[in-house]
This record gives structure tokens, C-alpha cells and sequence, in this order.
């Protein structure tokens, strides 16, 4: 009786094993159809961004992996810096008083008459966005946030996508991580307005 | 120079004023300059490469045999503990405690429900691997090769004994947590392992005040309560339980046959050691049986007061969907589309969607947690009746074994079993 006892039990123990074996086999096929073999990373869409603020604070690192890029394509390197200066600064001048950016990460070094360029330090950088709002309504928007991938963690679920009001954070392909202006889509050149280039 | 400067801010602040007609379109082109400026490139620093990913695949399999070889060939706890060391230093803090097999469920749920969401071969296997080895070897993954089960067995200072009601009653919460992060990740409203995960701010050295605050309580618990997550919590403790039971080579207390010397009796911290039980008399067999068929006409009803219960729960369920909270917050109160500081209302406007298609986005969400929250009520339901009817089968036990769905072959146990191979 015993012994017919534990070769009953053995036999279910064999059968519930098996079928779960398939059971997780299945599961893998099944995921496996549908799995990529190429890798995917968080990346913002800029022109989808709202520059709401919240990358800065919704990271799950303190300081977040987003910062501002500056895609220099597309700068039109004016004096009068939307995303440098203050709407109601002082002067077109370095002054701490008239920047824009919290932690000062942007630098105006001058070029030529009448054209300056803008330089993010990217370790002051906290991701907050101002400047490029500012760029961005009032310049060619050539400041946007971009995901830095040597900060990212990669995790499985961005808590700044979950969070983003315009659903702009979505997973790319690792072939490309980044979405930077004017090299990820050709800006089709407007006419230009005839004096302000060159005289 | 400054008469030129001048109109070329006149023209800027024209440019300003004017509507742009595109997001694409460059207000100030570009300028040609003459001092031989070389424009820079904005820096894009790497990620890290894919075969890094896969690099990890093979640390866990890697890890995986080397626990099981200790487990159930070596019989060597210290082999364990240098392994779950090492765990927590690699998938712990080195990578950050992502991925991880207890998250990868989501993903795994996701796909199942979401025929557009393509999961990467790397979660895939991190779920699956883990799962098979189970199958055959018992839970050496929570024993060396989980970075949360490894932090937490490592501070395992004075471990106390738990009732078993209190037990059973909590270990409830696993199957509830499993259930409500399948429906989350299946109708794409959150991941909610990762993002309530309690270890892995600790790992980062990095969170919110309310992580780090639950990560070092749950650390405290576990001082004294060992493994309060793993066995309190854990979602995919629930399918390793599962699979477990069924192991073909589960790690034994004893390398031959038990002398029932009790050493091992209390060496569990996790009260999983079955001890000898004598074969029930008659009389308590025959109550039994009358428990045991009570307790399985009350499934039905369990299961469905469970689903009554996830049917009302639904629509508070699913407003954790930001699109079923931002269509019920627009029609509810409408007035906060004024509020210019209400980010998702001013995002949502700016995006120029209508409320219309908004409301049918949610409603089609909305429905899809009606489904799923009776389903998880029934399920809860089934858990519970279950888990009623198993107290009411006394298997007979010559020795001391561990129990093979709670045991995380940890091998505490085999050093204190004086019986030589």
C-alpha cells in the first residue's frame, strides 16, 4: 500500500513537473516570438517635449540622467539668448543676475560680431529644462533635453516616462540612443531672413 | 559694429514675433562665420553595449549552477553565502538591482497582453531561467542568485519564529501583489514591483525619502523577521513556490537517511523545515474530512465574493492609468484647464488631442481593469479557499524535510545534520 502510495504520489509530482515544464516553455516561445533581439533605450523625443520640469525631479537618480544638450546645428548663436538670458534681464551680459539657468552651467563665449556661442557644462546641468523653454519659444530650440545613457540605469520602467505629460519618453534602438535636433531630422531651411545672416 | 548689432536684434525680435509655422522650421539660421569657428558636436556618450546584457544572462546561469551545486551536491552553506555575496555586490550594487527576474513578470505579463509591446530577450530569460531551474532543483535562485533575497539573508541577525496562522495569513499578500502587478503591467498603467521595490535604493545608494525610509525599515524587519520580503511579498516567490513543490532534485536536510537527532529543528529562519508527524488517529482524520469537504464547498463562494469585490474595486483601480485620472479629472472638474500649473491638464490641451477620443482612450482602459480586477478577485478568491483546505490535510512524515515550496535551500540546515554521507 505504501509503496503504491509514493508511486502514485511520484507519478503526479512527474506529471504536474512536466506539464509545467511546458507550461514554461510555452511561455518562453510564446515570448520569444515576440522578443527583441535588438536592444532598446530610453530616449526624449524633443519635439514632443513639453519641458514640464519634472525630469529633473522624477529621476530615480537624485541628479537626474536627463540633461539639457545643445544641438548646435541649429543655433542661431543671437546675442539675445532665450535660453541663456532671463525674459526681463538687466543686459546681454554674463551677469549672474540675467541667466536663465539655476546653476549657471551655460557659458556665452563671444564669437564674431554679433554671434555668440552657448556652451553647457553638463556636470552643473541639473535637467531642469528653463533654458530650453526658453530656446524654445522665443530661438530655434536648439537647447533639448536628452537622456545621457553614461547616467541612465536603464531601468525597466522609466519613472520619468511614466510620468511625462506628453508621453514623450519612449525606448529606441541602441543603434541610435539619441534624438538630437537637426541631426536626427533635417530642419528644412526657411527662407532666410535676408540681413540677418550677413550684410 | 553696434548700429549692426542693433538690426540684427531688430530682425531677431521680428523673427520673435512672428507665428512659426512649424516645430522644425530654424527661426535664426544658422550664421556663416568668418573667424573660422568650428562648430562643436554635442557629446553623446555611449550606452552600455549589448553584449554587456547578455554578459549578464550568463552570470546568472552561471550563478545558478554554482548554487546548485552547493545545495544539493556540495552540501556547503559556505559556498552559498560567498555565492549571494557575490550576487549582492554584481546584480546589486554593480548593476543596480536592474534587471531583475521579480520585475522581469511585468514584462512578461505585458506581453502576453499587449500584442505591441515587443519584450527584450534579456527579461525574457531573466524570467525564465530562474523558473527551470526551480523546476528541477528547488529555489536555489533565492538562495545565490537574487540580489534582494542576498541582502536580506545576509543580515539575518536574530531570527524569531512565526506562528504559523500569521504565516499563512501574510503569505497571502504575494499572490495579491503578483495578481495586482500582472493587471497593472497588463493593461500598460505601471510597473509597480520596480517602482515599489524596497531594496533597490539601497543598491543605487539613491531614491525617494519614501523608498529609502521602506528600504531600511524592511532591512530593520529583517534583522529579526528573516527574509520579510521574500516571504512576504515577493511575486515571483509565488511561481518559484509553485514550481518548487514539484523540483526533481531538491536539496535534503540529511546526505542519507534522518535519525531524527531534532538538531536541525529550530536551524530554519524561515520556518521551513517539516517536522516528523505522526499519522493522524481516526477520530481527527474523520473531522478533517468533514473540514476538508466544508472548506471546498466554500471555494466556489470565496471565489465569488473575491470577484464581487475586484468587479467594485475596478474603477478605483484603474484611475492608477494616468489617461482614465485625466479624463475623469477634465469632465469632473473641468475648470482646471485653466490651471497653468497643472502639467498633465496644460500638456494634455497643448497636444491638441480631443476629450473625446481622451474619454474613449480611458474607457477602453477602464474596461479592460473590469476584466481584470473580477478575475484577480476570483483568483484571490481560489488563494484563500485553498490555502483553508490544505490545513486540513495531515501528510504523514517519518523525517525532518524541508518544505519544498517555502524552502529557499539556503543550506543552514545541512550543517547542523550530524549524519555523514
Amino acid at each position: 500500500m505504501g509503496k503504491d502510495g509514493h508511486s502514485r504520489r511520484d507519478f503526479i509530482q512527474t506529471s504536474v513537473r512536466a506539464s509545467l515544464f511546458i507550461a514554461i516553455g510555452g511561455l518562453g516561445a510564446l515570448g520569444a516570438s515576440r522578443a527583441t533581439a535588438s536592444h532598446t533605450v530610453w530616449q526624449i523625443d524633443p519635439f514632443k517635449c513639453t519641458q514640464c520640469g519634472r525630469c529633473a525631479t522624477e529621476c530615480v537618480m537624485a541628479e537626474s540622467a536627463v540633461k539639457c544638450i545643445h544641438a548646435y546645428d541649429i543655433c542661431g548663436y543671437c546675442d539675445l539668448c532665450g535660453g541663456y538670458l532671463k525674459p526681463d534681464a538687466n543686459d546681454r551680459a554674463t551677469g549672474g543676475e540675467n541667466q536663465l539657468c539655476p546653476t549657471a552651467a551655460i557659458s556665452r563665449n563671444f564669437i564674431e560680431e554679433p554671434y555668440f556661442e552657448y556652451v553647457i557644462d553638463e556636470a552643473l546641468c541639473i535637467g531642469c529644462a528653463k533654458c530650453v523653454k526658453g530656446c524654445t519659444a522665443f530661438g530655434n530650440g536648439s537647447f533639448h533635453l536628452q537622456i545621457r545613457h553614461d547616467r541612465c540605469l536603464d531601468c525597466n520602467e522609466c519613472a520619468i516616462a511614466r510620468v511625462c505629460p506628453s508621453e514623450a519618453i519612449s525606448r529606441i534602438s541602441i543603434k541610435k540612443p539619441y534624438l538630437i535636433k537637426g541631426k536626427f531630422e533635417v530642419i528644412p531651411s526657411v527662407e532666410p531672413p535676408k540681413s540677418s545672416s550677413k550684410k | 559694429m553696434k548700429i549692426l548689432m542693433k538690426i540684427v536684434l531688430v530682425i531677431c525680435l521680428m523673427w520673435i514675433v512672428m507665428p512659426v509655422s512649424g516645430q522644425s522650421q530654424a527661426r535664426f539660421p544658422k550664421p556663416e562665420f568668418d573667424t573660422g569657428y568650428v562648430q562643436p558636436d554635442p557629446s553623446t556618450p555611449e550606452p552600455r553595449a549589448l553584449a554587456m546584457d547578455y554578459f549578464d544572462v550568463f552570470v546568472l546561469i552561471l550563478v545558478l549552477s554554482l548554487a546548485t551545486y552547493f545545495a544539493i551536491r556540495r552540501r556547503s552553506r559556505g559556498g552559498i553565502l560567498l555565492l549571494s555575496v557575490f550576487t549582492l555586490i554584481y546584480f546589486g550594487f554593480f548593476r543596480n538591482g536592474c534587471i531583475c527576474s521579480i520585475g522581469a513578470i511585468q514584462n512578461v505579463a505585458l506581453t502576453l497582453f499587449d500584442p505591441n509591446y515587443s519584450i527584450s530577450l534579456v527579461a525574457l530569460l531573466f524570467f525564465i531561467i530562474p523558473l527551470l531551474f526551480t523546476l528541477f532543483f528547488g529555489r536555489t535562485f533565492c538562495a545565490g542568485a537574487c540580489p534582494l533575497g542576498a541582502i536580506q539573508d545576509l543580515l539575518i541577525f536574530k531570527p524569531i519564529s512565526i506562528p504559523v496562522w500569521l504565516r499563512k495569513g501574510l503569505g497571502l499578500i504575494p499572490f495579491l501583489y503578483l495578481g495586482l502587478a500582472v493587471l497593472f503591467a497588463a493593461t500598460g498603467t505601471d510597473f509597480i514591483i520596480c517602482r515599489w521595490d524596497p531594496y533597490v535604493g539601497i543598491f543605487r545608494m539613491d531614491a525617494r525619502f519614501i523608498m529609502i525610509v521602506l528600504g531600511v525599515a524592511m532591512l530593520l524587519i529583517g534583522l529579526f523577521v528573516a527574509r520579510p520580503y521574500c516571504r512576504f511579498l515577493c511575486p515571483y516567490g509565488v511561481l518559484l513556490n509553485w514550481t518548487s513543490r514539484f523540483s526533481k532534485y531538491h536539496m535534503a536536510i540529511t546526505p542519507s537517511s534522518c535519525i531524527n537527532c531534532k538538531l536541525c529543528e529550530t536551524s530554519c529562519p524561515f520556518d521551513a523545515i517539516d517536522i516528523p508527524q505522526e499519522q493522524a488517529p481516526a477520530s481527527a482524520r474523520q473531522s478533517d474530512l468533514k473540514k476538508f469537504l466544508v472548506y471546498l464547498l466554500i471555494i466556489p463562494l470565496l471565489m465569488g465574493a473575491g470577484a464581487f469585490i475586484g468587479y467594485k474595486s475596478h474603477v478605483f483601480l484603474s484611475k492608477a492609468h494616468s489617461d482614465v485620472y485625466l479624463a475623469e479629472l477634465l469632465i469632473k472638474h473641468p475648470e482646471v484647464k485653466n490651471d497653468i500649473d497643472n502639467l498633465d491638464v496644460q500638456a494634455f490641451l497643448s497636444a491638441g488631442e480631443t476629450l473625446d477620443t481622451l474619454v474613449k482612450k480611458a474607457g477602453v482602459i477602464r474596461a479592460k481593469f473590469k476584466t481584470g480586477s473580477w478575475i484577480l478577485g476570483a483568483f484571490m478568491g481560489l488563494v484563500i479557499g485553498v490555502s483553508l483546505l490544505a490545513q486540513t490535510t495531515h501528510r504523514k512524515n517519518d523525517d525532518y524535510r524541508p518544505d519544498k515550496g517555502n524552502c529557499y535551500s539556503c543550506g543552514r540546515c545541512m550543517d547542523y545534520c550530524p549524519v555523514e554521507k
